[in-house]
């Protein structure tokens, strides 16, 4: 049996604005295998997110445990967690999130230049993960001068480029046109296979819903369906 | 192998080019920081000449570098504090660093002419000993200067002699207690009309030779004071100590004893340079932090990113230093340019004299000619940067607080 790359146990999340409680998750529990490539959906505030966010330790519960790759996230610090995200979580923002000083290729050398990774090697991983995603003739233009599905797809190169074991995409596709789309989850369904990363999205596109082979819905907080598909 | 260290390339990357996102603000930045650097250098530029000629005039108007007097002559300078110069103490004043030295008569008088009379300081002189050591040897801007120590002559002063309504080849009467306790007196031509910088000097002195005012008080060889001039006024510890050694019985100050409000005064220009420093460097402090806390708040959402993608929150205090690094380091290039350019282009002097006819009478030369002093630029430039740094420590902790998922959500 494979071992699980995220582990939740009773995780709830509630968010405090003044003297209102939001309660946005309730007791999750959830083991994702390794591998996997898995898809959270919902409507607005049904928690999707904050899942995703508490998962790639952007975030704390406020009770229950979640573990990344056999990590308890809680025992971590805060620079222990950056570091966590630095070797095995890669994000896949709906915004692209890309910095806007650097260009593509160096925004997709930027994870592997704070590992630590030789510039020889830095530059000749960042130019195949372009060429792979179709970009490498614009390794040299900033993102304010790549359209968004350009971006989106940088965001992915630097998202998977260092191999991490568990990459987090929120809304990858909500942003890009159908074509655009549908060759990103190619991409990434070709990123599953091919380097074993687990995927986990957070969508409303049916599209992402349709390449994913386990289908999670959340709703007010809480776990209303756990399908796989074959 | 994963690297715990900071990668100074991409900080230095990062800094740099993120200066430059907001061309304008940056430049308006650096101009009122450069501007702030070259205020506060050349304020020490013109505070420190204006000090400098004034110390220099001082030492030049009887000072010297060095006095040696018999004990009791500073509280009470009559003739009867004299002394011989012994052997020593004269090879002594032969050896380096002493450049000049004279030895002078130099006793309250009463001066006459055949209409008025005043109350003066008579100084007897060795004329030629006196070039490069007092100002005297190249004042007198009529007649003549004395030839020898046994000149018969007489210096004045151009304001005395109006005052005593006397003038050149006119005879006037010194008077002075001698040795004897008795007045002793005798007529002098004279020889040559002095001008000098405080017109208290022109008043209050006279000059005629050496053996001229020996005579006159009989006091054979002995003497009133040396004075010396050494190659460097502010190194004068080991010269004092040598002339302490070779005449242990006499009296012998450097000019910061002879002349202690002087240096009092150089003490205090240096506190109101420091208030200068710390006030303009308060205004800067105060732009650039704002600079930087709108940097910062403008990229919220880019610092959030820098955490989420794994880079530690002591990395991204880093670059808002390294931010404000440079941006002072450019500033600072900028502004000592800018304030070498400025004083060069007033090494002339800046004749103030149009705005205040009053220097004269405190002893302030109305031309202000500035000087660069190392230690001042170096005390502006360690100021700005190390402060510079401290003041931007509240931006950059702000930057490595901010909670990654509320940072990527604002928008």
């Amino acid at each position: 049996m494979e071992p699980h790359t995220v582990v939740c146990r009773q995780v709830s999340k509630v968010y405090r604005q003044n003297t209102i409680a939001v309660q946005a998750l309730t007791d999750i529990n959830l083991e994702i295998p390794k591998k996997d490539f898995l898809c959270l959906s919902g409507p607005s505030g049904s928690g999707k997110s904050t899942l995703l966010n508490l998962i790639g330790g952007l975030d704390r519960p406020t009770s229950g445990e979640i573990e990344v790759d056999g990590v308890a996230l809680a025992s971590l610090n805060k620079g222990s967690l950056a570091k966590l995200r630095l070797q095995r979580i890669g994000f896949v923002f709906q915004a692209y999130n890309l910095i806007p000083v650097l260009t593509a290729r160096e925004n997709v050398e930027f994870v592997m230049q704070l590992q630590g990774v030789s510039a020889a090697d830095r530059r000749a991983r960042a130019m195949d993960m372009l060429n792979e995603v179709g970009l490498a003739d614009l390794e040299n233009r900033r993102p304010g001068e790549l359209s968004g599905g350009q971006q989106q797809r940088v965001a992915v190169a630097r998202a998977i480029v260092s191999e991490p074991s568990l990459v987090l995409a929120d809304e990858p596709t909500a942003n890009l046109d159908s074509n655009t789309a549908q060759a990103l989850m190619e991409l990434l369904v070709h990123m599953n296979t091919e380097h074993n990363v687990t995927f986990i999205f957070s969508t409303h596109d049916k599209l992402v819903m349709d390449f994913s082979r386990r289908l999670i819905k959340l709703h007010d907080g809480r776990i209303v369906e756990d399908v796989r598909r074959g | 192998m994963l690297s715990e260290s900071v990668p100074a390339p991409l900080l230095l990357t990062l800094a740099w080019r993120n200066l430059w996102r907001h061309k304008r603000r940056t430049a308006v930045m650096l101009f009122a920081l450069a501007l702030g650097i070259w205020s506060m250098v050349v304020m020490a530029a013109l505070i420190r000449g204006s000090m400098e000629q004034h110390i220099k005039k001082e030492i030049l108007n009887l000072t010297g570098h060095v006095q040696i007097h018999a004990p009791g002559y500073r509280d009470d300078p009559a003739v009867e504090h004299r002394f011989t110069p012994s052997s020593a103490l004269l090879q002594a004043l032969t050896q380096k660093p002493v450049l000049a030295a004279g030895a002078r008569v130099r006793v309250p008088a009463v001066i006459s002419s055949e209409r008025e009379s005043a109350g003066v300081i008579l100084v007897g002189i060795d004329p030629q000993r006196e070039q490069g050591l007092s100002f005297i040897s190249t004042a007198v801007t009529s007649g003549q200067y004395l030839i020898s120590p046994q000149d018969p002559g007489l210096l004045l002063g151009r304001k005395l002699a109006e005052r005593l309504e006397t003038g050149l080849g006119r005879r006037v009467v010194l008077m002075s207690q001698d040795a004897a306790n008795q007045i002793g007196d005798r007529g002098f031509r004279v020889v040559g009309i002095f001008d000098a910088d405080p017109q208290a000097m022109e008043t209050g002195y006279v000059f005629i030779g050496l053996d001229a005012a020996q005579k006159m008080l009989k006091i054979g060889n002995d003497v009133s004071e040396i004075a010396v001039m050494a190659s460097d006024r502010n190194w004068l510890e080991d010269e004092v100590q040598a002339l302490r050694a070779a005449a242990p019985d006499l009296d012998v100050a450097p000019w910061t004893e002879v002349q202690p409000l002087l240096v009092l005064t150089e003490n205090v220009n240096n506190v109101v340079l420091l208030i200068w420093f710390a006030v303009v460097f308060a205004a800067m402090a105060f732009g650039l932090i704002n600079t930087l806390l709108m940097a910062v708040f403008e990229r919220t959402r880019e610092f959030g990113l820098f955490q989420a993608l794994g880079m530690p929150p002591r990395f991204i205090l880093g670059q808002v230093l390294v931010e404000s690094l440079i941006l002072l380091l450019l500033a600072l290039i900028l502004g000592n340019l800018a304030s070498w350019a400025s004083v060069a282009g007033l090494r002339g002097g800046i004749d103030l004299s149009a705005f205040s006819e009053g220097f004269e009478m405190v002893g302030v030369s109305p031309v202000i000619y500035p000087a660069l002093a190392a230690g001042d630029i170096t005390t502006a430039n360690v100021i700005v940067v190390v402060l510079g740094v401290l003041a931007s420590l509240y931006p950059a902790w702000r930057a490595s607080r901010y909670v990654p998922v509320e940072a990527i959500t604002r928008t």
